[in-house]
């Protein structure tokens, strides 16, 4: 990913919705991920960029943003990256500064900013052909001589034009070395920081930038003073007469900054922009309708169904395919491997299942993902944050909740990458936190079987259907209190303002679209895959172990009568019964038994912790119909109805009373058993406290609330 | 004098004066809402919140609570400046 020490690195900086992962991907040849969607772009991407000279750069490509004041993450990663306070990255030789040209002063804001670090610049006029459209004609000669003689380039991006002339503009800027014009402080102002610089530099020893101290006086975020190590004790009386000697100048200190710098940009803009005739843009009247107060939210919830029905069904084609795969590549390898029954057993249930138990997302993942990027590139994604606040707001998520969250209810592992749209950290770490919760198609098996083994035939297809859209429910019913009491009561990180650009519409580029759902997709089979399927290899061996020949040969002693095939399901139930698994399950069935829960179901609730749908298959085991149970299986289905109790108080009653097939389900709904999904909370929101967290939390309610209802249910029956 | 909260959709207004001390009006700033700068109130969210203003050529979402402390001149003359639409 890295070119050698001895290459440039160039940082490309612009606001959100300017093209810039466009113009990236255009520079490197890298396909990347493109937002339409304020501050998509978190982690580091990097490629390298041809000059055209045979010169090769190292190119970035920072977070979006509007301004370097740090007080969000993505801001203070840009702040640090250009002045090479990153750990293993060095400081900038170069900026690419990329702006809308349909809006160059607000844009021009954050490069005056930059300006300040003093890094040679090129800056870059994107948009260019909207700017065109709108009648605009820019004078990049004038803008160039005001703004210091540094490279000025008018490009687009999305149709692939400019796109050589600023590879030449970042070599004529690395070679003549230009900054930005900087910004010409009022004396008051610039006697503060300088102040500030002084008193910094000697508390600390440490040489204090000019950005340094512009941070330091203009910020209330403090985490430049932390780095410098100036501690408040020190600080806090040099930068309170620092600002007071602001105020008396006339500025209230936290406004100087953009006053200032907007002051002095109106001035260099002078007679840049001409306005010719033009068209105006269709936002307006697009937004007319789909931010109507009655047509708005019907299209919205339109848009939402068809993105949800369609992962679901789309990707269900696919997924059977795997399926289909997977059992044909089963039925090939396995009779192949008959002399050894233990290899035969590790590839089929262990390594061939656990492939499939990752690849069989995968359609879901891409068709997720697809969509995502097509709402977030056209710019709907930020109406629907728009349209939906106001429900998620009260207990502390927002409107960019919604998408990870109906996202949910296909797969948690998708939806909790897609949370990296959130850029308030702590709505982002709630809505993380509550994306388990929602009901992914993983339940849906259990559900099934429990419906149509249970609630169907007792209660007639309307209480099937009924149970089946409650269970959808539970999680979500859960999640809500759940984020609420994690906003308000364990979260003390600061919620960060709601501010949300509504971008002009645009056209997805297919090309970016695609890749970046291709990107995702690879991302997730190289984490959360490795992760399946090491469990599922696991869960295998312990539920294999100890085989001991002489278990089957009892079994067959025992049972002279039955067919083969029915010895062998027996055999099979008997060896899972004496394995480590199913050992354990019987030692613990006690804590399920509040539940309702046999030692065969408990054995299904142990085995399903690293991937839930395992359940189906593992009660196909322990209730002895043979493996590859499905949950419209018959045999299963007659094998749970007729299980009773052997023995204690409950001996002779049905296992699956009313109360247990709901307790069951309820568990299934609540309970935290996705190995992938952990691994993924984990890593996104950097560390295994909340993935830990999450766990427990799930676990213990399911626990709680699943013995609740059987509890209650017991009674009433 | 009247806090942006309680603008009709597709009233005018000239930011009068902000809090520079609160997050939101910083973040404000920083995309140019800054006092004489003439607005507009787009549209509420179909919820009544947030709310949709525009500004230097530019729609932006804040929240209901957030706009009180803006305080806008619907008063003042608020013509040219008009925004253009993007």
């Amino acid at each position: 990913m890295s070119t050698p020490d001895a290459g440039l690195l160039v940082a490309l900086v612009g606001n959100p919705n300017t093209g810039k992962s466009t113009l990236f991907n255009a520079l490197t040849g890298l396909r990347q991920r493109v937002g339409n969607y304020p501050g998509v772009t978190v982690s580091r991407k990097s490629g390298t960029c041809d000059l055209g000279d045979g010169q090769k750069v190292e190119l970035v490509d920072l977070p979006g943003l509007y301004s370097l004041a740090a007080a969000s993450p993505d801001e203070q990663v840009v702040i640090d990256a250009l002045s090479g306070n990153i750990a293993g990255d060095r400081r900038p030789d170069a900026v690419v500064l990329v702006v809308d040209a349909t809006n160059l002063l607000r844009n021009l804001f954050l490069a005056s900013q930059v300006a300040e670090l003093g890094l040679p610049v090129v800056l870059v006029l994107n948009q260019a052909d909207v700017a065109q459209e709108q009648g605009l004609r820019i004078d990049t000669a004038l803008l160039s001589r005001r703004l210091g003689g540094v490279p000025v380039v008018l490009t687009s991006a999305w149709k692939g034009e400019g796109i050589p002339e600023v590879r030449r503009g970042l070599a004529d800027a690395l070679s003549r070395r230009t900054p930005l014009k900087r910004v010409v402080w009022p004396a008051d102002i610039a006697g503060a920081l300088a102040d500030v610089a002084q008193a910094a530099a000697a508390d600390t020893g440490k040489t204090v930038s000019s950005a340094d101290a512009q941070r330091l006086l203009f910020d209330t975020n403090v985490s430049t003073a932390e780095r410098l190590g100036w501690t408040l004790e020190r600080r806090e009386k040099p930068l309170r007469a620092a600002r007071d000697r602001v105020r008396n100048s006339g500025y209230n200190p936290m406004a100087a900054e953009p006053l200032v710098h907007y002051a002095q940009l109106r001035v260099a803009l002078d007679g840049v922009v001409s306005e010719g005739l033009g068209k105006a843009g269709r936002t307006a009247a697009v937004d007319r309708l789909l931010l109507h107060r009655v047509l708005g939210p019907v299209l919205f919830m339109g848009i939402m169904l068809g993105f949800f029905a369609s992962v679901f069904w789309l990707a269900k084609f696919p997924m059977d395919w795997i399926q289909l795969g997977v059992d044909w590549t089963k039925g090939v390898v396995a009779p192949s491997l008959e002399p050894y029954p233990m290899l035969q057993s590790l590839v089929a249930d262990g390594i061939l299942g656990g492939v499939g138990a990752f690849l069989v997302f995968l359609p879901q993942i891409l068709i997720l993902f697809l969509f995502i990027g097509i709402l977030e590139d056209s710019g709907y994604m930020a109406r629907a944050a728009f349209i939906m606040d106001r429900l998620f707001s009260w207990c502390g998520l927002n409107g960019k909740s919604f998408v990870p969250m109906l996202s949910g209810f296909a797969c948690a592992i998708p939806s909790l990458l897609s949370t990296r749209t959130i850029e308030d950290p702590k709505a982002r770490l709630a809505t993380a936190f509550v994306v388990p919760f929602m009901s992914c198609s993983a339940r849906f098996p259990i559900y099934a079987l429990m419906c149509a083994a249970f609630i169907g035939p007792l209660y007639g297809p309307g209480w099937e259907s009924l149970v089946m859209v409650g269970m959808h429910c539970v999680g979500l019913v859960f999640a809500v209190p759940t984020a609420f009491v994690l906003t308000r009561l364990v979260l003390k990180v600061k919620p960060q303002p709601f501010v949300l650009e509504l971008p002009r519409y645009q056209m997805p580029k297919p090309r970016d679209v695609v890749w970046r759902m291709w990107q995702n997709a690879a991302e997730f089979v190289s984490k959360a895959g490795t992760v399946i399927f090491a469990i599922t290899i696991v869960v295998w061996a312990l539920s294999y172990f100890p085989r001991d020949a002489s278990v089957a040969e009892r079994i067959r002693a025992a049972h002279p009568t039955e067919s083969a095939e029915k010895v062998k399901a027996r055999a099979q139930a008997a060896y899972v019964e004496q394995s480590y698994m199913g050992r354990f399950g019987k030692a613990i069935q006690p804590v399920f038994d509040p539940l309702g829960f046999d030692w065969k179901i408990t054995v299904g609730v142990l085995a399903s912790f690293p991937a839930r749908e395992v359940i189906v298959s593992t009660l196909g085991v322990t209730y002895s119909v043979g493996e590859g149970a499905e949950a419209d299986s018959q045999d299963l289905r007659k094998a749970m109805q007729d299980a009773k109790w052997p023995e204690g108080p409950r001996a002779g009653t049905p296992i699956f009373s009313l109360a247990a097939v709901l307790a069951l389900m309820v568990f299934f709904a609540l309970c935290s058993q996705c190995g992938p999904t952990i691994a993924t909370l984990a890593q996104e929101t950097g560390g295994w406290k909340w993935a830990a967290g999450s766990f427990v939390t799930m676990t213990t309610l399911a626990w709680v609330v699943s013995m609740a209802v059987y509890q209650v249910i017991i009674r009433l029956t | 004098m009247t806090p942006l909260s309680q603008l009709l959709p597709g009233q005018f207004g000239k930011l009068a004066s902000l809090n520079p001390e609160r997050g939101v009006d910083q973040r404000l700033m920083a995309l140019g809402l800054l006092p004489g700068m003439v607005l507009k109130l787009i549209r509420k969210a179909p919820l009544g919140d947030p709310l949709a203003i525009e500004f230097c050529g530019q729609v932006v979402s804040l929240r209901l609570a957030e706009a009180e402390n803006l305080i806008v001149d619907v008063s003042a003359d608020c013509p040219i400046q008009r925004p253009r639409q993007p």
